[in-house]
């Protein structure tokens, strides 16, 4: 079995902050070939309503991934990652990110399903600010391969 | 960027947002490796990526997905305006060295909700003419 099925319905709790910063902003942006002045520049940012520089849509997945390692590094749940193979993902936004936010996330393991030798495990990472505040919640999904034949 | 920005009003389901192509080469990987923080070496080393089946390095998913959604921010001429992305990953793009990957990506309107004030944009990304993202599918809140 590639995955461990009674690990859907696990909550892992919230780590550390994340903390998002300008720099780290600009990078992302720069590797999508982002080019709005909002990810770069904060009066361009301020502009549109927004305290500083926003991050791009996927940016999140930086947040995202950093819990979703609880799940994948889990001992208990057998996930081999050479196996694994990246679904499906998808972003909900509450707002966007910006600079300065301090960002929590709680993991859901939403499902496991199993078919053909293929688990499909999909995770929801919750992600809200330090007040507590929701800001983003991303949804994966991976297909890992059973062991081959 | 200084384009005066799409209003629901203006709009009709089906009609064409744009069309993009996004050229990626082995440093696009690189840089997005370290900026994703994805070091998965089928990302960057021919000789796993073979080992697991693939013909060759390939792009990151998340790359494509990343990508592929910034013509959409640039016709909302906000990119805080997209409220929700998703895709399916369906196929991978080799990345060959030397040369680049020419992803396509055309976006199409394919609803609008005048009450939320949102259209939802389908995204069309082929590599080689074959679908590397399915259900491409972005909301974006609209004036």
């Amino acid at each position: 079995m590639p995955i461990n099925v009674e690990f859907a319905g696990r909550e892992y709790p919230p780590q550390a902050a994340y903390e998002v910063s300008r720099e780290k902003i600009r990078e992302f942006a720069v590797a999508v070939g982002a080019t709005h002045p909002a990810h770069t520049d904060p009066s361009a940012a301020q502009a549109l309503g927004y305290p500083d520089v926003i991050a791009t849509p996927t940016f999140a997945v930086l947040v995202a991934q950093r819990a979703e390692a609880q799940l994948i590094e889990d001992p208990a749940a057998g996930i081999d990652f050479g196996r694994v193979v990246h679904a499906e993902e998808r972003f909900v936004h509450h707002r966007p990110i910006h600079a300065g936010d301090r960002l929590v996330t709680v993991l859901h393991v939403d499902s496991v399903v199993e078919r053909a030798g293929l688990a499909m495990v999909t995770t929801r990472a919750e992600i809200a600010d330090d007040a507590g505040t929701p800001v983003a919640t991303v949804i994966s999904t991976l297909a890992v391969r059973g062991v081959d034949e | 960027m200084t384009a005066a920005r799409p209003e629901l009003s203006g709009l009709e389901v089906g009609q064409e947002i744009g069309r993009r192509t996004i050229a990626v080469e082995r440093g696009t990987l690189v840089r997005y490796a370290g900026a994703g923080g994805d070091f998965n070496p089928i990302h960057y080393n021919d000789v796993v990526a073979r080992g697991v089946g693939l013909p060759g390095v390939i792009a990151h998913g998340m790359f494509t997905m990343g990508a592929a959604i910034e013509l959409v921010a640039d016709w909302a001429g906000d990119p805080g305006a997209i409220l929700e992305y998703g895709v399916r990953f369906t196929r991978p793009v080799p990345v060959p060295n030397p040369g680049a990957a020419r992803i396509e990506v055309t976006g199409v309107i394919g609803a609008l909700d005048p009450d939320a004030g949102t259209a939802r944009i389908d995204l069309a990304v082929e590599f080689e003419g074959a679908k590397v993202l399915g259900k491409a599918q972005a909301v974006v809140r609209l004036r």
